[in-house]
């Protein structure tokens, strides 16, 4: 896939949303810059899964959504809430596992939640949150609002069990859900082409009869009108669709994994020149919708960044005795334990 | 009180559908659970009064529809999931264990998740190895769900109101020997509270705490043993998570002896943990070793020659009962 571009003038996007656009993505690459220098100083417990190179995809889906519209992310899920609006702060209290992060600290990286924003949590296994983003679907139509819900996962998620469950039922009953596959090539170490006999995932879609879209996965603005696309399709109620996004992993599977045994540096190369951030901004500037000067944000967002790691490293960490709530919301007059 | 005859699994659809009317995001999904009434008959009638959006057939997806099921309880609704055999819960097990029990939990409690999963356990009907086990253990050695086991078709009804109106993940075992038998239960409507023990039968010589219907086998052992001159309490806990303790442990330090008798596997399970969890309080009011009658470590046979030897039943507790208090 090269870097072929339609002109930018052929999307329906206000100059102000598009710059929005390329901000959050900016945002999501810086935020998990910090994250790569909080880790390597050992300021940050654990350790997490980077969405670099993949921002396009968050940002040009989610711009469609409101906050009264629902996701489930991944593990590798910061995008998705940086995407969606959610508060860096916080987030990056509960990547150092802080009291005022979004989950007290209880979460970590991998759980983030927010469901004020309808972020209905991160997830540490593989291809968990499709069938619950189906049944939040599924509550949509049975409350009977015109709520979407998108389900973010990646390609090795797609031979999980859960994909074909939630797809089939989706499908069947013409559920308002969006299958997004980050298709970054591996899962962990493992090469999707190396296990999976068909080229693109998006092709399952045909034994669902639903339709299946193949996208490049490092053009925000294509993923934002093909996600539009399957979101009027969802709120219509014609049912689910699935959006495969061809993209690539910059980093390792995770923080301390530098990601080279398993990869050609060729390959990663080119796709080091596929990057989404980059390739946006020349185009932006090419085609002259901003100039270089208007695109010259970098310290802004740093700064941002700088606030939010700030609050997160001054945010005490969680008391002891809250080991003990949030299990159960207590009923009256019954103990538990 | 005015009271009616109805089955057990009669109870069962009345507490669904007289929740269902009471609130309208109360919804049922499962394997069968539409035109064909549930399995066991545990549904008849609700499909035609409620709908197809409400009263969901699924397909064959354990995992995928209980994962569905959380998704809606996450957005607004209180779904029911049925999966009728507790062997099934095994497929559906990423859902139950690592999603619908922690989510509240790993989002610093901003989730809530209103939802039962309803399943039967127990043998006794030939349906080997994987169509009769009781796999509470499995489900009580989650931190975040809620486990109650009904004996009668009285408890079975208040019980599964009360988990339906619970804001809590809930799992329910039902008893799949029982969906049949018939019992008076009241016209009024009524609800039983988690965490409160049922003493079934006072007495002084020795408690047995039996769960899910073995309470009610203990029940027709002490008939028995009175004739011995035994007098037996019995205590049903009505629900494992959250466990009344105090009533047992208040019973064991007035008899000195408790047997505990649990139909699932004897290793790690629920007997070990009741016995485990008291023992401090009652050791030194013991007069004898705790004791527990459950299935024997080994797969549920077919053949009826072989699946009754490894279960407790009413005979069994009668001479377990004997010999603790008999010597």
């Amino acid at each position: 896939m090269g870097n072929k571009f339609k002109p930018i003038k052929s999307y329906v996007l206000s100059k102000e949303k598009i710059l929005k656009m390329y901000q959050d993505m900016l945002k999501i690459r810086y935020f998990e810059n910090k994250i790569t220098d909080l880790y390597s100083r050992g300021l940050m417990p654990g350790l997490a899964h980077l969405y670099i190179g993949e921002e396009a995809i968050a940002v040009g889906v989610c711009t469609n959504l409101t906050k009264n519209d629902f996701a489930t992310s991944t593990h590798r899920g910061h995008g998705h809430l940086i995407a969606q609006g959610c508060d860096l702060r916080r987030m990056m209290a509960e990547v150092l596992g802080k009291e005022d992060g979004y989950c007290k600290g209880k979460g970590g990286t991998m759980h983030i939640a927010d469901f004020s924003k309808g972020i209905l949590g991160a997830n540490g296994i593989v291809g968990a949150g499709i069938p619950i983003a189906t049944g939040s679907a599924y509550s949509a139509k049975v409350r009977g609002t015109d709520q979407v819900t998108v389900a973010f996962f990646g390609d090795a998620a797609s031979n999980q069990g859960t994909f074909h469950e939630s797809i089939n039922m989706a499908a069947a009953w013409k559920l308002p859900v969006i299958y997004i596959c980050e298709n970054n090539l591996y899962g962990v170490s493992v090469d999707i082409r190396k296990v999976t006999n068909t080229k693109d995932i998006a092709t399952r879609a045909l034994a669902y009869n639903i339709p299946g879209v193949v996208v490049n996965g490092n053009d925000v603005l294509e993923i934002y009108r093909v996600t539009q696309e399957a979101l009027e399709r969802a709120r219509k109620g014609e049912g689910p669709t699935l959006v495969e996004c061809k993209t690539y992993r910059q980093k390792g599977h995770q923080l301390g994994d530098p990601g080279r045994v398993y990869r050609l540096e060729k390959e990663t190369k080119e796709w080091m020149e596929r990057c989404p951030i980059k390739t946006f901004r020349e185009r932006l500037i090419k085609e002259k919708i901003f100039s270089e000067e208007e695109l010259s944000i970098e310290n802004d967002i740093r700064k941002i960044i700088e606030e939010a790691v700030n609050f997160a490293i001054h945010s005490p960490f969680p008391q002891k005795e809250e080991v003990y709530e949030d299990l159960f919301i207590e009923s009256e007059g019954v103990e538990i334990r | 009180m005015k009271i009616k005859n109805i089955t057990y699994a009669q109870a069962i659809i009345e507490a669904m559908d007289e929740e269902m009317q009471r609130d309208k995001r109360v919804i049922l999904l499962g394997e069968d659970v539409g035109i064909y009434g549930g399995n066991f008959k545990t549904a008849t009638g609700l499909f035609k009064k409620y709908g197809e959006w409400r009263v969901r057939n699924t397909p064959i997806s354990e995992n995928g529809f209980t994962g569905l099921g959380l998704g809606a309880a996450l957005t607004g609704l209180r779904p029911i999931i049925h999966n009728f055999y507790s062997d099934f819960l095994m497929v559906a097990m990423d859902q139950i264990v690592n999603q619908i029990a922690k989510i509240r939990y790993m989002s610093g409690g901003q989730a809530k998740v209103p939802l039962v999963i309803r399943t039967s356990i127990g043998a006794g009907r030939s349906q080997a190895a994987q169509h009769s086990q009781s796999l509470q253990a499995m489900i009580c050695h989650i931190p975040g769900l809620k486990v109650v086991m009904p004996s009668s078709a009285i408890e079975a009804k208040g019980l599964l109101k009360t988990s339906i109106r619970d804001n809590n993940p809930v799992v329910f075992f039902e008893h799949k020997m029982e969906y049949n038998k018939i019992y008076e239960v009241s016209e009024e409507e009524y609800t039983i509270p988690f965490g409160v023990a049922n003493i079934l039968k006072e007495g002084k010589d020795i408690t047995i705490v039996g769960t899910s219907n073995m309470a009610l086998k203990a029940l027709k052992a002490a008939e028995e043993l009175a004739k011995e001159g035994i007098d037996v309490e019995i205590i049903d806990p009505r629900t494992l998570v959250p466990l009344d303790k105090d009533t047992i442990i208040k019973s064991v330090k007035k008899t000195g002896k408790l047997l505990i008798v649990d139909e699932g596997y004897e290793r790690c399970g629920v007997a070990a943990e009741i016995a485990m969890s008291i023992l401090s309080d009652v050791f030194y009011y013991l007069d004898a070793p705790i004791e527990r009658l459950t299935t024997a470590n080994f797969p549920l046979s077919f053949s009826p020659a072989l699946e009754f030897l490894i279960i407790p039943n009413e005979k069994k507790i009668y001479q377990k009962a004997k010999e603790m208090v008999m010597g």
